[in-house]
């Protein structure tokens, strides 16, 4: 019998990747994690990153303040994204990827970069927003609750209200409060977006990693997503990958400037967009090339 | 330069005649096999009625008295179609899910041309694989097994299908997009999670019609139940004992030296139409299921 249920138990983990786990759990955990505000969230240290042969990140130093929003800007092939998918380890999903250096996640102090973390808390605590809307296909309703299902919440009560909780968040409750039930394929881009941005918060993450959120929408889903973004970092740190200069001079209050791989500048992003210390950021910013 | 025109016209014009022939031979096969087996059937319906036909609960054409009740023909295929879904879905769903979702780009290179390839092999050596080889190991194991039964054929049947439903299974799993595996990958998920909660359910349809088209395949197999699965039309449900199926009687009438026009030459087209209405039924399922693959996403 007590074979059967270790197996039972074992099967279980192997799907749920966790054991039950209570959302009180999850909270204080996260709790924890928000004590030292100001402080730096993220610690890069010498990272390299290839993708088999090809060295796509190029000795990364960078300091990532908790509670800030931080913009990584660049033109296309400088890696900003490279480095982005760096932080949750979305690169592992696919072979021949190889870091070098460390990432230190603070305050806990794990090194990111490892190849011994477990990825899937990881990846629970840094939350991930994609560059095109991508819900999956079921219910809205659905879509926001398979985080805390993952995460091995069972409260259906519990589910609701976090649901309810990261929908108003996200600034859709109003939109959808009365088809939840609809498929979220019958949503607005725009809407998706918001959607997929509520999903990625209803498991109270530490850090949202948002991957040029706005490139497939319009001005004025767009800028709906900005504001977001701007009250969400109060309850968190976000990284922000753009095209769009302006975006990230008008959301971020530090931006990073990447090319070919390497992080050219890290500042305020005021002063990157004012009195930037490297010719070439003044080149890129200027719009001398890019 | 009129008359180059004028050629290039006649050319064009040719051409579309050609084109519009070969398209119009197959549907004129179509019609001709529809046509054929009407024809006969009706035939056949004249001396016996749709009534005894649907409602007899035997078939002894051969016999003195003459009965024909489609019913243990048509139990016979379902039950050999039944048991190769029942081995067929499992299997199938689960080498979908390990080369679409876990192996790699090279072990997917070798093993899909593989399953693909038992589609290739003839069926009559499937019929004799399930006789001699397959039978004896299952008579070990299966107490009151006949030589001649329905398990055995199922079973193997069930293989056969595969490059159907674990190969489409697998290809419309290939085509939900990477995107969305990501963003459940991105909150936590495992990957078996991400595979049975998020990817089968956005591939359902495509993976239903894989599974449709496999039972109208193993339905309308010939070769390896008219070797394996007996000769005995037997309106039962225990697989042990031998059965005839609605080909195998098709293909035991047209092998033997039955005189043309007699009321046992025509039967084998009323069969045959019977047949055909369902792997018609079965296979329009299939198409239907498999347009609406793109709609989910």
């Amino acid at each position: 019998m007590v074979m059967v249920n270790t197996i039972i138990d074992s099967i279980k983990s192997l799907f749920l990747g966790a054991t039950d786990r209570s959302m009180e759990e999850i909270k204080a955990k996260t709790k924890d994690n928000f004590k030292r505000e100001g402080d730096v969230k993220l610690e890069v240290k010498e990272l390299n990153f290839y993708y088999g042969e090809f060295k796509a990140l190029k000795n990364i130093n960078l300091k990532i303040p908790t509670k800030k929003i931080t913009a990584l800007i660049g033109p296309s092939g400088c890696g900003k994204t490279t480095l982005l998918r760096c932080f949750n380890r979305m690169h592992d999903l696919y072979p021949g990827s190889k870091y070098e250096g460390s990432i230190i996640f603070h305050p806990d102090g794990i090194n990111i970069a490892s190849p011994h973390i477990d990825l899937l808390d990881l990846r629970r605590r840094v939350g991930m927003v994609f560059q095109r809307p991508n819900p999956f296909p079921k219910s809205i309703f659905e879509n926001v609750a398979y985080g805390l299902r993952v995460n091995g919440v069972r409260d259906k009560k519990l589910i609701k209200e976090r649901v309810e909780w990261a929908l108003q968040s996200a600034a859709l409750w109003d939109e959808v409060k009365d088809r939840l039930d609809a498929n979220a394929y019958s949503l607005s881009g725009g809407q998706q977006q918001r959607l997929c941005i509520a999903r990625a918060i209803a498991i109270e993450p530490d850090i949202v990693l948002f991957d040029e959120p706005t490139s497939a929408l319009d001005p004025i889903s767009t800028s709906k997503i900005e504001e977001l973004i701007m009250t969400l970092k109060e309850k968190l740190t976000i990284i922000i990958v753009t095209h769009n200069m302006q975006q990230a001079a008008r959301v971020s209050d530090y931006t990073g400037f990447m090319y070919l791989g390497e992080l050219i500048e890290f500042d305020k992003t005021q002063k990157i967009f004012t009195i930037p210390s490297q010719k070439l950021t003044e080149d890129y910013i200027t719009g001398r090339f890019g | 330069m009129l008359t180059f025109i004028t050629r290039k016209k006649i050319l064009d014009r040719f051409m579309l005649a050609v084109f519009f022939t070969a398209g119009f031979i197959t549907i004129f096969i179509t019609v001709g096999i529809v046509y054929v087996l009407l024809a006969d059937s009706i035939k056949f319906f004249q001396e016996v009625s749709i009534k005894e036909f649907l409602t007899e609960k035997e078939w002894t054409p051969v016999f003195a008295t003459k009965k024909f009740g489609i019913w243990p023909l048509i139990s016979g295929t379902f039950l050999i179609a039944a048991i190769a879904m029942v081995v067929s879905i499992p299997l199938g769903i689960l080498i979908a899910i390990y080369l679409s979702e876990y192996a790699s780009v090279r072990v997917k290179e070798i093993a899909k041309p593989i399953i693909e390839f038992m589609e290739a092999i003839p069926t009559v050596v499937y019929g004799y694989f399930t006789l001699l080889f397959v039978t004896p190991i299952l008579q070990s194991i299966v107490p009151d097994l006949e030589a001649f039964n329905s398990l055995a054929p199922g079973i193997v049947l069930g293989f056969m299908i595969l490059p159907y439903t674990a190969s489409m299974a697998e290809d419309s799993m290939k085509g939900v997009p990477q995107r969305i595996r990501e963003a459940s990958y991105a909150l936590g998920a495992t990957k078996l999670r991400t595979a049975v909660t998020i990817v089968i359910p956005a591939a359902i349809s495509g993976i239903v019609a894989g599974f449709i088209l496999g039972a109208s395949r193993a339905i309308g197999e010939t070769m390896v139940v008219a070797i394996a699965a007996g000769m005995y039309p037997n309106l039962t449900l225990d697989p042990r004992e031998p059965i005839q199926t609605m080909t195998g009687y098709i293909v035991q009438v047209a092998l033997g030296d039955l005189p043309y026009g007699s009321i046992e030459y025509l039967s084998i087209f009323a069969v045959g139409l019977a047949l055909f209405i369902i792997a018609f039924i079965f296979n329009s399922i299939a198409l239907w299921l498999r347009s609406r693959i793109r709609e989910a996403y």
